[in-house]
C-alpha cells in the first residue's frame, strides 16, 4: 500500500542524505520525495511517498525516528490530510486545433499555461497524484516532450474529519476527466 | 509528539585555566577532559597535527595509546568501552585513517558499543576537491553510526563533542563520528566550559509504560512454558541483577544470546546457556516448544532465529527493548515494551511483588516445564570426544576455565574458537565476555583484548583467537608490550580458517577452497620478536603446563595451542533452518 510520510528534520547539511541513505540501506522504496522549510526556518519537512505493508511502514517510521536530527515522523496516510503535487508539462501543441484542445483541458483541470511558443506550450498542473496523472494521460496523444514533477507534499486537515467525507475538488475532477 | 529540544547540562569541572581564545584542538581536548576521557587510542597524520600537538601538551591529563593500524584503535576503544561501561575514544587522521577505522565503527554499531571516533579532515576550503588524503568521512560512515558530524565552525566544536558523548552512551548505545577539518582544529574561539548546551536531538522516554508492564506480568504469570531470551541489552543497561531476581522468583529458564553471555550466570541452574546456530540443544528446544518468549535487549538476529517463520512457533512474544526499531523488525511481538532493560525488569519485578499468590501458583506450575527441559539437557548436553593424540579445542577452553577459576575476562575473535569459548567457558558476571557479534569481524580479538586490559588492570584478560583472525591484527601486540598491558593471547591454532572449512565440509562436499593456513609464521617466534612471551603446546599432556606458564606470566604472553585440525562446532543449526534441523554431533 502507498503511504505518505511527513518527516520533520533539522535544516542542516547532510540531513536529507541521512534519510535517503536510510531508505536505500534498508531496502525501502522511495516513490516521490520533496523537501522544503517548515514555518520555522531551522526545520525542514521531508515528504516521502513509499510503498509497503504495515510492518514495513512501521519499520521505516521507527528507523527514521532513530535519526538524531529527526524531530517527528508521521504516516499521514491514515489521518485526514491534503496531498498535492505539481507538474510542469512541455506539450508539442502547435497553433490551431491542437492548441485549442490543450486549452480546454487546461480549463477543465484548472491548470495554467505558463509558457507558449510556435511549437509548444508549458503547462503547470497541480493536484493530487491521480488528477495530475489523468491530466498527463489526456495530454499524451497531443505529444508531451518533457515532464517535471515535484513529488507529493502533504498537510493535515484543519478539521478532524475523515478525508473521504470531505468534498475534494480534485476527486471530482478525476471522475470527470477519467 | 516529542519535544523539539533538549538541554544537556555541562557542569563546571575544575581544571587548568585555558587561554582566552584557545585553538579548536585545545577546545577538543578540554571537552574530552570534561567528558571524563582519560585514554585515547589513535594514530597521527596530517589532518590531525594540531590535535596531536595539543594532545602532547595535555599528556598528563589524557594518555594516548599509539596503535599500529587504525582498525586496532577502534577495536581497542570498543574493548575498553565494553569492559568498563564507559565511552571509548579513538582518534585517526583523514582519508586512509578514516577508511581503516571503518571496520571498527561498523562493529561498534552492530554490537551497540558506545564509542566516539574523532577523524581529521582536509581543511574546509579543500573539501570536495579530491584533496590529498580526502574522503567523505561522514558519507562513508553514515550507515553505521548513531550519528556523525562534520564540524564546519570551531564555535560548534565543544557542543558537538558533548552531544556526541551523550548520544554514544544514551538509549541504545553506539558509535558517533566527529570529523574535524584541519583549519577548524587550528581556528580560535572562546570556550566557556560551564555553559548549558542545547541541541535539537530528540530524547525519547525509556521508562516502561505501567499498563504494558501489567499486561506483560499477566502473560508471564499465566504462561505454561515461558523462556527468557536475553541479549546484549542486559549487559549495556546493567540489568544482570534485576534479571536474576526475576528469573529466580518465577523459576524462569534463561537463554542468553552470544552478546548476552555474562548477563546471567552460565552455571546457574536456571540457565540453559546460549541459543541459536551454535546454541545448546536444551535452549533451542525450549524456545521451539515455548508458549511465551520474554525477549529482553535482543533483536531476533538471524543467527538466533534461523528461519523466522518457524522460530518459537507456539510462543506469544513479549519484546522489551530500548530501541523501538528493534521491536517488530523481525518478529511481531504480542506485547512490546519500549524501555531500558533494567528499568523494565525492575518494573516487572515490583508488579509481580504485588501479586504474591499468583506468583506462587505460577512457580508451582513450572515443575512440568522444568522436567521436560531437564530431560533435554540430559539427552543432549554440550559434549565433545576427547583424545590422547591431539589437543581438542573444547578441552583448551575447559582447561582455561579451570586454571583461571572462571574469573578471567574473555575476549574473542571470530570463528570456531569464538563458539567454543561461548559454549565451554561458563561466565559468572556481566562484562566478563567481549566478542564481535553482529559484524563478525575477524581481527577484533587482539586489539579489543588490549583495550579491555587497559580498562580493567585488575583482571586477567585472555584474548582467545584463531590462527586466521590473529594474523589480521597481530601487529597490535606491540601496543600491549609498549604500554605494559599484560594481555594473554591464546591462539587456537588448527591451521585452517576453521569455521569456513566446517561449512565447506558440511555443505560444500568437503571442497576445502582457500581455507588452508598451514603455512603461517611461527607464532612463538613472532611473539618473541614483539618482546612478548611465546610458548606452544602441541600434545594434550603439555596443555596444562603451557597454559599455566602463559597465564601466570607477568607480561604479555602468546600461547600457541596447536589443536585438532578438523574439529567441528556442534550443535549447529544450518543457516535458514530451525531447531528440527539441528545437528548435535558428528555423524
Amino acid at each position: 500500500m502507498r503511504h505518505t510520510l511527513s518527516i520533520v528534520v533539522a535544516d542542516q547539511p547532510g540531513e536529507l542524505s541521512r534519510i535517503v541513505g536510510l531508505f536505500s540501506a534498508r531496502g525501502f522504496n522511495i516513490e516521490t520525495l520533496s523537501v522544503g522549510q517548515t514555518n520555522d526556518s531551522s526545520w525542514s519537512r521531508v515528504t516521502v511517498v513509499t510503498c509497503g505493508d504495515d510492518r514495513t511502514i512501521e519499520q521505516i517510521v521507527k528507523q527514521c525516528e532513530r535519526l538524531a536530527r529527526v524531530r517527528e515522523v508521521h504516516d499521514v496516510t491514515r489521518q485526514p490530510h491534503i496531498e498535492r503535487e505539481m507538474a510542469l508539462i512541455d506539450v508539442a501543441a502547435t497553433p490551431g486545433e491542437m492548441r485549442q484542445e490543450v486549452l480546454s483541458l487546461v480549463g477543465v483541470f484548472r491548470a495554467k499555461v505558463v509558457d507558449i511558443s510556435q511549437t509548444g506550450m508549458i503547462i503547470e498542473a497541480s493536484g493530487n497524484k491521480e488528477k495530475v496523472e489523468a491530466f498527463i494521460e489526456l495530454l499524451r496523444p497531443i505529444g508531451i516532450r518533457d515532464i517535471t514533477r515535484t513529488g507529493c507534499i502533504a498537510i493535515g486537515r484543519l478539521s478532524p474529519v475523515r478525508t473521504t467525507n470531505v468534498v475534494d475538488e480534485d476527486e471530482i475532477f478525476v471522475e470527470q476527466a477519467g | 509528539m516529542t519535544t523539539p529540544t533538549q538541554t544537556l547540562r555541562i557542569d563546571r569541572v575544575p581544571g587548568v585555566l585555558i587561554a582566552q581564545k584557545p585553538r579548536g584542538a585545545e577546545i577538543l581536548i578540554e571537552a574530552l577532559v570534561h567528558e571524563g576521557v582519560e585514554s585515547i587510542f589513535g594514530y597521527p597524520g596530517g589532518a590531525v597535527l594540531h590535535i596531536y600537538d595539543e594532545l602532547w601538551r595535555a599528556r598528563d591529563r589524557i594518555t594516548h595509546y599509539l596503535v599500529r593500524h587504525e582498525q586496532g584503535a577502534v577495536h581497542m576503544a570498543e574493548g575498553y568501552a565494553r569492559a568498563s561501561g564507559r565511552v571509548g575514544v579513538a582518534l585517526v587522521t583523514s582519508g586512509p585513517g578514516a577508511t581503516n577505522a571503518m571496520t571498527g565503527i561498523a562493529n561498534a554499531y552492530m554490537d551497540s558499543t558506545p564509542i566516539v571516533v574523532i577523524t581529521g579532515q582536509v581543511p574546509t576550503p579543500l573539501i570536495g576537491t579530491d584533496a590529498f588524503q580526502e574522503v567523505d568521512t561522514v558519507g562513508i560512515t553514515r550507515s553505521c553510526v548513531k550519528h556523525n558530524y562534520l564540524v564546519r565552525d570551531v564555535r560548534d566544536l565543544a557542543p558537538i563533542v558533548h552531544e556526541a558523548f551523550h548520544l554514544a552512551r544514551s538509549g541504545r548505545p553506539g558509535p558517533v563520528v566527529i570529523d574535524i577539518p584541519k583549519d577548524v582544529s587550528a581556528a580560535q574561539a572562546s570556550y566557556s566550559r560551564f555553559k548549558n548546551i542545547t541541541f535539537p536531538c530528540v530524547e525519547r522516554s525509556s521508562m516502561p509504560d505501567p499498563s504494558v508492564v501489567r499486561r506483560a506480568v499477566d502473560a508471564i504469570l499465566k504462561a505454561e512454558r515461558p523462556v527468557l531470551y536475553v541479549g546484549g541489552g542486559i549487559v549495556n543497561s546493567g540489568a544482570a541483577d534485576a534479571l536474576r531476581s526475576l528469573a529466580e522468583e518465577l523459576q524462569l529458564p534463561v537463554t542468553p544470546t552470544l552478546m548476552g553471555l555474562g548477563g546471567f550466570p552460565s552455571a546457574h541452574s536456571l540457565c540453559l546457556n546460549m541459543l541459536g546456530m551454535h546454541g545448546t540443544y536444551a535452549a533451542n528446544m525450549a524456545v521451539a516448544e515455548s508458549d511465551l518468549l520474554i525477549a529482553i535487549g535482543v533483536r531476533f538476529d538471524d543467527r538466533v532465529t534461523g528461519k523466522l517463520a518457524t522460530f518459537a512457533p507456539h510462543a506469544r512474544v513479549i519484546h522489551i527493548d530500548i530501541d523501538p526499531a528493534n521491536v517488530g523488525k523481525n518478529r511481531a511481538p504480542d506485547i512490546s515494551l519500549i524501555a531500558d532493560a533494567r528499568a523494565a525488569l525492575e518494573a516487572l519485578h515490583s508488579e509481580i511483588a504485588s501479586r504474591q499468590s499468583e506468583r506462587l501458583e505460577a512457580v508451582k506450575r513450572r515443575d512440568q516445564w522444568w522436567t521436560t527441559i531437564r530431560a533435554w539437557q540430559r539427552e543432549q548436553p554440550l559434549r565433545f570426544s576427547g583424545s590422547r593424540e591431539q589437543i581438542k579445542p573444547q578441552s583448551v577452553i575447559r582447561e582455561l576455565h579451570r586454571l583461571t577459576r572462571g574469573n578471567a575476562l574473555i575476549v574473542t575473535d571470530v570463528g570456531q574458537h569464538q563458539m567454543w569459548a561461548a559454549q565451554f567457558y561458563p561466565f559468572s558476571r556481566a562484562r566478563q565476555w567481549i566478542t564481535s557479534g553482529g559484524l563478525g569481524a575477524m581481527g577484533f580479538g587482539v586489539p579489543a583484548g588490549i583495550g579491555a586490559q587497559l580498562a580493567r588492570p585488575d583482571q586477567l584478560v585472555v584474548a582467545v583467537v584463531g590462527d586466521g583472525g590473529f594474523q589480521m591484527t597481530n601487529q597490535e601486540l606491540i601496543v600491549a608490550v609498549q604500554y605494559e598491558l599484560p594481555v594473554k593471547v591464546l591462539i587456537m591454532n588448527n591451521g585452517y580458517l576453521g569455521m569456513v572449512r566446517q561449512w565447506q565440509e558440511m555443505f560444500y562436499d568437503r571442497t576445502y577452497s582457500e581455507v588452508d593456513l598451514s603455512v603461517s609464521p611461527d607464532f612463538v617466534k613472532l611473539a618473541q620478536a614483539y618482546g612478548a612471551l611465546g610458548i606452544r603446546a602441541t600434545r594434550p599432556e603439555e596443555l596444562e603446563d603451557v597454559l599455566t606458564a602463559g597465564l601466570s606470566h607477568k607480561g604479555v604472553a602468546v600461547i600457541d595451542v596447536v589443536v585438532a585440525k578438523e574439529e567441528n562446532v556442534f550443535p549447529i543449526v544450518p543457516a535458514g533452518g530451525n531447531s528440527r534441523d539441528m545437528i548435535v554431533s558428528q555423524s
